[in-house]
């Protein structure tokens, strides 16, 4: 399904023709040709490792593609050809780009953002007059506010988003390339974004919309360009295709559907009562918390990134204390802040930063499987530790849980996303704890991986574990919970059965619009 | 007590303090500057020897005196290049970089020193800046001969305060330099060159730190000695923290510091007899470690500080 | 061409990098050689007959690589757990200093009670005194690298102050120097007239120990987790402030031995140049082994062959012996660009 719409170069804005990266013996991008148009919003789809993101990487000029070239449109109009190794040049060329992760100084104000290196260096001054008159008019012609002389660091990811767009607009951007930007927004959020971006096309502005999501895709875009292991398998107007039949080509095999078998669920594994757990600026970070978790049963916890995740999975890691509230598991109070008593408790925690929390990189992988046991006695003696048992523990663990590496002495950092993230699970899960914290398990991987994950933390039910899962990914909740709760402001709302839940309810209880989440404010 | 007071009120006291206080002055500036842009620059006590020594050996070979400050500056700079450039496009450690090249730097001053000149009895010595009477102001009261009747080199500290302030903060440039030590990645989606910029600063702040050492050699006194700098590199590192990277806050701790070291010098003289001399010189070192004590508690550290940057790296 | 990291390192190459490094910064110090007409083939043919050219030269070099080896092996731990251990030079004197208030005459029994208690005595001192910056960095979040050198300056001075006062030596003519060690806390010479004492032994079983310690125990794992990945560290339940403290109370007690090691066995007195440097200069030990506590060994030899033949050097051709401190420093600065090797691998295209 590859049909090039012919259009005429007047037209175009952007044309790619061969682009090919390499990394090592990864080939990122094979040949891809793309043409953009004037005021088109055009949505790059594809699952995470497809190239999409290096793509644009190299039309930003972060990367600098092997082969190929790319034409862009001048002010005038004509296509120029873009030899780009530096954002500079592509922010000269009319492109702008808002990253997955928001490249903003933090300490700063948003203007100092936005104006960063617009200036000349030779200049001795800023011209900061004309820079807040530009940006009024932006302000309004988008329909975006924001604060100009705040610290970045005071406001909210919404507003940093804002700031983002403006940052491209400010310099004249003709393409704005966004990537992923819904991940940190709740429903309503976005909406007001697609509201904003066509807005923006309608004056003209040419828009690359990353994403993986195939509903928000559908939403937004004209054409839809499909990646699958870095070549371009679609590229077709959004009207004449549908979710499923971009999904079957996004993957190219078919995925068995995760099946949730329904489960009674057994006694209760972690109970909390009104738990205060306090925060940055004399703010509570969890307020009058209350949840209980049953053997057999998965929690998912839904919520914009921000609202109380960090506190829960924090309290529950053993890294943060609670000051208010009763705390149990297993029936017994809790013994917290310290992550080894957790560990000893048999909590099964998976970070949601597995390179930062997770693993040691430049340890060995039979090393990081020992990071939570290598004082246990079947690993060391007497403080020697017995090295042979823990390198036949590691083939058993890589065996089990599918970890591709090229063997239990690897340094880990070696490892792909997904298979760090399968040493992760399989740390946790061979220990069989009877409660797991997963905090955003899939997040990054391949579909592959994540049907995977999930047939996992299942398999874990069924064995008696209960699980809290704390998500982004509203989906995946609603594919692999039992029961789900939202997070709004550091409160969490009463669970509800996954059958009574849709997407839409969701996303207004994250948003803090509606009745339970109206009473738990109020309350 | 009276003694105490005697000294406060005594006008040479205060010029005491801001001579002491200059060199500091420069090389609390020039590692602000580098940790600025994100690096720590531990080559700050072998940076200031080497300018001690180049600026001086410049003016005994019989160039002028600001020809000598020049060629301590042109020292400094091309020793945080290298600094630079083993800590950003190559990325090593900050820390052991810094400490070679305060090892290099220092051995390279005595090697250099003792070939020129190889077994002189005593140090031989130039003719070192004097004290310049800056016309009107110099006639204040108080202020007027212990601020304004220094060596120029104590003025030349003083501008580069306030040029430093000025750039940082009202310029582009400085906009660039903040923002590659708060995130060095925004920069760059910006199109702003953070090596280039890093390397720049760190070259820079090398230099005002080699003129610091040069004030020793060529203001404070007229010779070279051997350990002359005597931790006075450290201690600017501590004296950035305390000021939490504003120029403003440099120039009022290096200032304190000097004036505390005035002090005890002159309370030596007075009280002396009793309390065996190490005690007194002990105690900058130990004022140091309080004021990174007192100031570590709410250390606005630029967050990019000491996380190399890899291009690319995404 | 294009800088891609590394799979794994081959061994040739662990060898080949610090061996590269050293030859490098001799060619490099060879430039201010040139420039000072001094010929650089008869320098360091001079360097090298001066450590080695001798059965006394060898022993001297054997010697000044006791102290090498320990605040070698001092660096190494602490940068392992990325500690930077910056005050080794003060460490040392504290060790010194205890070994000596103990065993100059305080109290006298056999040479088998007073060689282990001086050797307890300073490595405590040396610890306790790293605990300082240790506590502070882990409580208040103070940087250790500022904390500890400021308390080298410190401590010699309050070295000065005792040779200078309590414990000046009544029979030493009035120099500033403490009385000597007793001969039962005094460390057996290894070779009759020459200057190499039973702390090498100490030294080498140091070593050992302490790779031991780094690479086979649960300890060292801690150790080498929380210096790679303090987060993950504590996420995983190990107790960071615990550890931390360990590395730096082991790191303190290792400089520490170095003092005890030159005061009780090499000069038998304590005077304040009694390290030229050997804490700096362990930084440089340890790098150049990689931060590997058996090759400290090695690359301590090294160290000490570039001072002791550049001492003879000196004395023969007239040429500064801070060269040796610029060879050495040198090979600091070409060992950490080694390092990239290990790390990258460079593909042409």
């Amino acid at each position: 399904m590859n049909e090039s719409v012919n259009r005429e170069p007047e037209d175009l804005v952007l044309r790619l023709r061969g682009i090919t990266k390499r990394f090592g013996d990864l080939v990122a991008n094979d040949a891809i040709d793309l043409d953009l148009a004037r005021g088109e919003i055009l949505a790059l789809l594809g699952e995470n490792g497809a190239g999409k993101t290096t793509l644009m990487n190299i039309l930003f000029g972060h990367y600098v593609a092997d082969a190929g070239e790319a034409h862009v449109a001048d002010a005038a109009g004509a296509l120029t050809p873009l030899r780009s190794g530096s954002p500079n040049t592509s922010l000269l060329a009319g492109i702008g780009m808002v990253h997955q992760h928001f490249t903003l100084a933090e300490n700063l104000s948003a203007l100092d953002n936005i104006t960063l290196g617009t200036d000349s260096l030779f200049r001795p001054w800023q011209r900061q007059r004309s820079a807040r008159h530009k940006l009024a008019t932006l302000m309004d012609r988008s329909g975006m506010q924001v604060d100009l002389d705040a610290a970045v660091v005071t406001l909210s990811v919404g507003e940093r988003q804002r700031i983002e767009i403006l940052k491209a607009l400010f310099r004249d951007a003709r393409i704005l390339i966004l990537d992923e930007p819904t991940a940190v927004l709740t429903p309503q959020e976005s909406e007001s974004l697609f509201a904003t971006l066509r807005r923006l096309a309608s004056d003209g502005l040419s828009v690359v919309f990353i994403s993986h999501k195939l509903a928000e895709v559908l939403a937004i875009s004209d054409r839809v360009m499909v990646l699958r292991g870095g070549r371009v398998v679609a590229n077709t107007p959004t009207a004449g295709t549908d979710g499923p039949r971009l999904a079957e080509i996004m993957v190219g095999r078919p995925i068995p559907p995760t099946v949730r078998q329904p489960m009674a669920p057994g006694e209760i594994v972690l109970d909390l009562a009104e738990v205060h757990v306090p925060g940055e600026h004399n703010r509570l970070a969890l307020t009058d918390t209350n949840l209980q978790v049953r053997r057999h049963e998965i929690i998912g916890i839904a919520g914009v990134s921000g609202n109380g995740q960090a506190a829960l999975s924090n309290l529950i890691c053993g890294l943060a204390t609670h000051d208010h509230g009763r705390f149990e598991l297993f029936g017994r109070a809790a013994i917290v802040g310290s992550p080894a008593r957790m560990i000893s408790a048999g909590i099964g925690r998976i970070p949601e930063d597995r390179l930062h929390d997770g693993i040691v990189g430049s340890m060995t992988v039979w090393e990081n499987l020992l990071l939570e046991d290598y004082n246990q006695a079947q690993f060391a003696t007497a403080r020697f530790m017995r090295r042979g048992a823990a390198r036949a523990n590691a083939r058993q663990v890589i065996d089990a849980f599918d970890v591709r590496c090229p063997g239990p002495e690897a340094p880990t950092r070696l490892l792909s996303g997904g298979n760090i993230q399968k040493l992760i699970l399989g740390r946790v899960l061979s220990r069989q704890p009877d409660l797991i914290l997963a905090n955003q398990p899939t997040r990054g991987l391949d579909i592959g991986a994540v049907t995977y994950v999930h047939q996992l933390l299942l398999a874990a039910r069924g064995d008696g574990a209960g699980i809290i899962l704390i998500s982004e990914d509203l989906d995946e909740l609603l594919t692999v919970s039992d029961r789900i709760a939202v997070f709004y402001r550091g409160r969490l709302s009463p669970t509800m059965a996954t059958e009574d839940v849709t997407i839409r309810r969701l996303g207004l209880m994250m948003a803090g619009q509606s009745v339970e989440g109206a009473a738990a404010n109020a309350a | 007590m009276s003694e105490i007071v005697d000294i406060l009120v005594s006008v040479s006291f205060w010029a005491a303090a801001l001579r002491i206080a200059s060199p500091l002055i420069l090389g609390t500036l020039g590692e602000l500057v580098c940790e600025r842009a994100g690096v720590l620059n531990l080559g700050i006590e072998g940076i200031m020897t080497a300018g001690a020594m180049a600026g001086w050996m410049a003016v005994y070979q019989g160039a002028d005196l600001w020809t000598g400050v020049a060629v301590a500056a042109v020292i400094g700079m091309i020793l945080g290049l290298i600094h630079g450039v083993f800590t950003v496009p190559l990325g090593l450690s900050q820390h052991v970089t810094g400490l070679g090249l305060t090892l290099l730097a220092t051995s390279l001053s005595y090697f250099t020193y003792r070939m020129i000149l190889p077994d002189v009895p005593s140090p031989p010595r130039i003719e070192a800046f004097q004290p310049y009477a800056v016309p009107y102001l110099s006639y204040l009261p108080i202020i007027g001969p212990a601020v304004f009747e220094q060596t120029p080199l104590t003025y030349f500290a003083l501008v580069a305060i306030v040029a430093v302030a000025f750039v940082l903060y009202k310029t582009p440039l400085g906009l660039a330099v903040r923002s590659v030590g708060e995130n060095p990645a925004a920069a760059e989606a910006q199109g702003i060159d953070v090596y280039v910029i890093r390397i720049g600063a760190v070259m820079v702040g090398s230099g005002l730190m080699a003129v610091g050492g040069a004030f020793l050699t060529m203001s404070a006194f007229n010779a070279f000695f051997f350990e002359m700098v005597a931790g006075r590199g450290w201690i600017c590192i501590a004296l950035v923290v305390f000021a939490s990277w504003r120029p403003g806050k440099a120039l009022l701790g290096a200032f304190l510091f000097g004036a505390f070291d005035a002090f005890q010098v002159r309370l030596q003289q007075v009280v002396g007899g009793d309390i065996p001399y190490q005690i007194f010189l002990m105690l900058p070192y130990v004022l140091s470690i309080l004021a990174l004590i007192v100031m570590s508690r709410r250390a606005a550290y630029p967050k990019a500080l000491m996380i190399p940057y890899r291009k690319g790296d995404r | 061409m294009r800088l891609e990291p590394r799979n794994d390192v081959p061994v040739y190459l662990t060898i080949l990098a610090p061996a590269g490094a050293v030859v490098l910064a001799l060619a490099l110090t060879a430039i201010p050689l040139l420039w000072a007409d001094v010929p650089v083939a008869q320098a360091y043919a001079l360097i090298f007959e001066g450590a080695l050219g001798s059965r006394f030269a060898l022993t001297e070099t054997l010697a000044r690589a006791t102290p090498l080896i320990f605040t070698g092996l001092a660096a190494a731990v602490a940068f392992r757990a990325r500690l930077w251990n910056i005050g080794a030079e003060g460490q040392l004197y504290a060790g010194a200093l205890a070994a000596v208030a103990l065993g100059s005459g305080a109290f006298v029994a056999p040479a088998a009670v007073m060689v282990p208690m001086i050797v307890i005595v300073g490595a405590v001192a040396g610890a306790l005194l790293m605990l300082i910056p240790t506590l502070l960095k882990l409580r208040l979040g103070v940087d250790e690298v500022v904390t500890t050198l400021l308390l080298n300056f410190v401590v010699l001075l309050f070295v000065s102050m005792m040779i200078e006062g309590p414990m000046k030596d009544p029979m030493g003519m009035g120099w500033p120097q403490t009385a000597p060690m007793i001969d039962q806390a005094t460390l057996p010479k290894l070779i009759d007239r020459t200057r190499v004492h039973a702390g090498l032994i100490l030294a080498v079983v140091a070593a050992v120990v302490v790779w031991v310690l780094v690479n086979r125990t649960t300890w060292g794992f801690e150790m080498r987790a929380v210096g790679a990945n303090p987060a993950a560290a504590r996420f995983a339940g190990m107790p960071v402030a615990r550890v931390m403290l360990r590395v730096g109370l082991i790191s303190g007690a290792l400089a520490g031995l170095a003092g005890v090691g030159e005061v009780a066995g090499l000069k038998g007195y304590l005077t304040l140049d009694l390290s030229p440097g050997f804490g700096y200069s362990g930084i440089v030990v340890a790098m150049l082994a990689q931060l590997n506590a058996l090759a400290v060994v090695v690359s301590a030899l090294f160290v000490a062959v570039v001072f002791v033949g550049a001492d003879f050097m000196s004395r023969s051709i007239g040429v500064s012996n801070y060269l040796a401190n610029l060879i050495v420093a040198t090979s600091l600065l070409t060992m950490l660009a080694a390092s990239l090797a290990t790390r990258y691998r460079l593909r042409l295209r």
